[in-house]
């Protein structure tokens, strides 16, 4: 009597599509990529990436929406229909995907409150604060630039070290439980919520990012950073680390193994051409990473301009203050010749002056090539206190960072909350909006401690180790399961029963063979390299210097890491024994009654 | 009397060279970036600009200590290049080849900054007295910082949203049960017509009382066995 209660869909395939190109497109393509073009040989590495993203991309993807689309369950469901055995699979899923919500909102945080402090003229990390009693600029700051103090002090108000751990810093809290409601309010009505809300969230970032080319392309000094970044350097082909890294970044760049893909696949239709689907996601990912890098090597090129031109300028003032010459007289053209007349003419004054005068150099600015939170908080809130009208840039690229940063949220909570939605145990008892807002409360009490002072180290930590080795794992159960536990034959019919076509031969070989071979291979990879560097060691930031020290991890911080990459991967065996165990003891009450 | 003009011209010569000298003491060194400060409308540095900072100063001498004794002619430069940089000591009036003490003199030029560059159409950064630090200008402070009025703003339209959606799902499924309850009462009305319409009720019927026809009843004998 009781009605089936028919599993929400999304309203046309395009709310899937977008979803997809919303959670796989995120952070991580703005500023990890280019950064990746920058070490390994600029234009040159797009060839491995392109020969990772055809044998390994692709077909992950393609597998992923698959299973979820066919299944029609989260992941714990899915992999339990595929074998019984497989219901590790799914939790660790879970647990992966919980790991990774705890700290990835912490960074929506961040840019909330930098979009909160560009409404201000003028920008807050322009300058630097004067110090007491108003006669100079605050010592930290000296030492380091006005955008490293507002990063680091302003900010994150970070400690020494990760022993000291230092109080829960209420700004930021502030920040975090705004983003906590803003993800509740997007994931609220499930996919009638988030299907509107992945509208907003997976077009915005390309407006933003054309609006950056434009400006990107006419800043002064541009075109520097372009032709650093685009001729290839072909030697570094040859470095395995470059193939390597082509490959994680391909893998973690969409998403794969978290669940979020089958969650999203599991609300479609049957019938809907996940496969045509699979392709464009992929496709679209790659090239918003090279258009994303195109915008940032612009930025960088303007910002090492802008630096190199303001060191010569800083010479220039300090020969002209130490020898009285006439204003103009020095120029940026003529400076190496005046340089060697003065040293010539006053030998002893200009030997005094020699420590001061440092060596500008436009490679050596473009050279430094950074990452992660330093390139999107740093880097590029410097270059955009030098821009005109400032604020606007500053809100829009800030807006942006926040869109890419919730668009990948939802499918991270997605993840989560889809297999507690399809448990029967849990839903019948709770309304979905009770379920969701206790997960988001959960997460944000946790993310707590990414708010405290040593907070960033902690942030360091989950975002190096809670799910690089867990997930390579579990994409290798995942395409080995389907492959042949499952059967391909198998999997073949239940495709062509789907979208009315077998897989050809490409897929085939990519899901049995190579995909499989490249994940190994990357697993270890990693293994080797930990064991090799032996103590791991993070970056500190040291006040009294103005920089990043390298620091040894203390015994506890080495345990939790630990305890992270276990939590996940040995809920596999663990369910697989679980399994095993119940159907023991099933057979044997079967047997004795 | 022309070699009494001419000796006492010399003694004060000789007397002003003496007390404006690069590092002499209570001596003060100026450096002007006026291409800096002003581009293309940049003035030369000449004579009469001398004579105006000579002014300056002995107005800020006069502020300072409010006695009118102060003459241009006490303020003494020296030493001006191309840069333009130059030297300059205050004499004092009442003593003769005496200088005013140097942190008077920083003190006075300290409270009429803003006058003297001014004048000059000059910052901070471009007439430097180069032993004297400027007090920089505190940042103005609103009394609510600005980011805390755009969180409170996105917070409430958040809070907004997330209350509607949920007084609203709250409100469809009171609707939903009230729905369904009210089509439960209605089938269970139509079952219970119709089991009255056949004329016959179905709890009249009483099962013990009915008897098995034999005929139908040997199902097993109908097909044939395997």
């Amino acid at each position: 009597k009781a009605m089936e209660k028919s599993r929400p869909l999304w309203d046309n395939p395009l709310q899937f599509v977008f979803a997809c190109i919303s959670y796989a497109v995120g952070l991580g393509n703005v500023w990890r990529f280019p950064y990746l073009c920058q070490m390994y040989g600029g234009g040159g590495f797009l060839i491995p990436y392109l020969i990772m993203l055809i044998a390994e991309g692709m077909p992950l993807l393609y597998l992923e929406l698959a299973v979820g689309q066919r299944m029609r369950q989260g992941s714990i469901g899915a992999w339990k229909i595929i074998s019984p055995y497989l219901c590790g699979v799914g939790v660790a899923s879970v647990v992966v995907s919980f790991f990774l919500s705890m700290y990835y909102n912490v960074i929506n945080a961040w840019a909330f409150w930098y979009l909160f402090h560009s409404f201000q003229d003028p920008l807050p990390w322009a300058t630097c604060p004067l110090n007491s009693n108003h006669t100079g600029y605050e010592e930290e700051c000296e030492k380091t630039s006005s955008t490293q103090y507002f990063w680091y002090r302003q900010t994150l108000n970070i400690s020494p070290s990760l022993e000291t751990s230092g109080s829960v810093q209420w700004e930021q809290a502030l920040c975090l439980t705004l983003a906590w409601l803003v993800v509740y309010l997007c994931i609220l009505r499930g996919t009638a919520s988030t299907g509107k809300v992945v509208y907003i969230t997976a077009s915005l970032p390309y407006c933003v990012l054309i609006i950056y080319l434009i400006r990107g392309l006419t800043l002064h000094g541009a075109v520097n950073g372009l032709i650093y970044m685009f001729t290839p350097k072909l030697e570094q082909l040859s470095n395995p680390k470059t193939w390597i890294s082509a490959a994680t970044q391909i893998f973690f760049s969409l998403g794969l193994g978290f669940g979020s893909l089958i969650a999203f696949a599991s609300y479609n239709e049957s019938s809907n051409n996940c496969e045509r689907h699979a392709i464009i996601v992929s496709l679209i990912n790659s090239t918003t990473s090279i258009f994303a890098s195109i915008v940032t090597f612009s930025i960088y090129g303007f910002k090492a301009t802008f630096n190199y031109e303001s060191c010569i300028n800083k010479v220039i003032l300090l020969l002209l203050n130490a020898f009285d010459l006439e204003e103009g007289s020095l120029t940026a053209d003529n400076l190496n010749e005046m340089k060697e007349y003065l040293m010539a003419t006053y030998p002893q004054e200009y030997a005094q002056l020699a420590p001061q005068i440092k060596n500008c150099s436009l490679e050596a600015e473009l050279d430094t090539a950074v990452q992660g939170t330093g390139l999107a908080f740093i880097v590029y809130s410097e270059a955009i206190k030098n821009m005109e009208v400032p604020q606007l840039y500053s809100v829009l690229y800030f807006f942006m960072l926040l869109m890419l940063g919730i668009g990948s949220m939802l499918g991270n909570t997605a993840a989560i909350l889809t297999p507690l939605t399809d448990s029967r145990v849990i839903a019948a008892r709770f309304p979905k909006e009770v379920i969701s807002g206790v997960v988001c409360f959960i997460n944000c009490v946790i993310g707590l401690i990414f708010t405290m002072e040593a907070g960033n180290y902690w942030f360091d930590i989950f975002n190096d180790y809670a799910a690089t080795l867990s997930l390579l794992l579990i994409v290798l159960v995942e395409t080995i399961a389907v492959c042949y536990i499952y059967g391909i034959r198998r999997f073949e019919k239940d495709l062509y029963t789907m979208i009315g076509r077998k897989p050809n031969w490409y897929w085939k070989i990519m899901w049995a063979f190579v995909s499989p071979l490249l994940i190994i291979s990357l697993f270890i990879f990693y293994i080797t390299d930990y064991i090799l560097t032996g103590t791991l060691q993070y970056q500190a930031w040291d006040a009294t210097q103005g920089q990043l020290v390298t620091k040894d991890y203390p015994g506890y911080a080495l345990a939790v890491i630990g305890l992270l990459v276990a939590a996940s991967t040995m809920c596999i065996p663990l369910g697989a024994l679980v399994t095993f165990i119940r159907k023991r003891l099933k057979r044997e009450k079967v047997s004795t009654v | 009397m022309l070699r009494a003009l001419l000796l006492t011209f010399c003694v004060v010569a000789i007397a002003h060279a003496e007390l404006c000298k690069p590092d002499a003491q209570n001596a003060f060194k100026v450096r002007i970036s006026i291409k800096t400060a002003l581009g293309d409308n940049a003035y030369a540095w000449d004579a009469s600009e001398e004579y105006l900072f000579k002014a300056m100063v002995a107005f800020a001498m006069r502020r300072y200590s409010s006695k009118s004794t102060t003459q241009i002619s006490n303020v003494l430069l020296c030493n001006v290049t191309d840069r333009v940089s130059f030297w300059f000591v205050v004499t004092d009036s009442s003593k003769n080849v005496t200088t005013v003490p140097g942190s008077e003199v920083e003190a006075a030029i300290r409270m009429n900054r803003n006058r003297i560059n001014s004048a000059f159409l000059l910052s901070d950064k471009t007439l430097q007295f180069l032993k004297i630090t400027s007090t920089l200008s505190p940042p103005v402070e609103p009394s609510t910082p600005a980011w805390l009025i755009v969180f409170g703003v996105v917070l409430c339209l958040i809070v907004a949203g997330i209350v509607f959606l949920v007084v609203s799902g709250i409100q469809n499924r009171k609707k939903k049960n009230k729905d369904s309850a009210e089509r439960e009462n209605l089938e269970e009305k139509v079952e219970v017509t119709v089991t009255v319409e056949n004329g016959i009720p179905c709890e009249a019927l009483d099962l013990k009382a009915g008897h098995i026809n034999g005929v139908f009843a040997a199902d097993d004998e109908r097909f044939t066995s395997l």
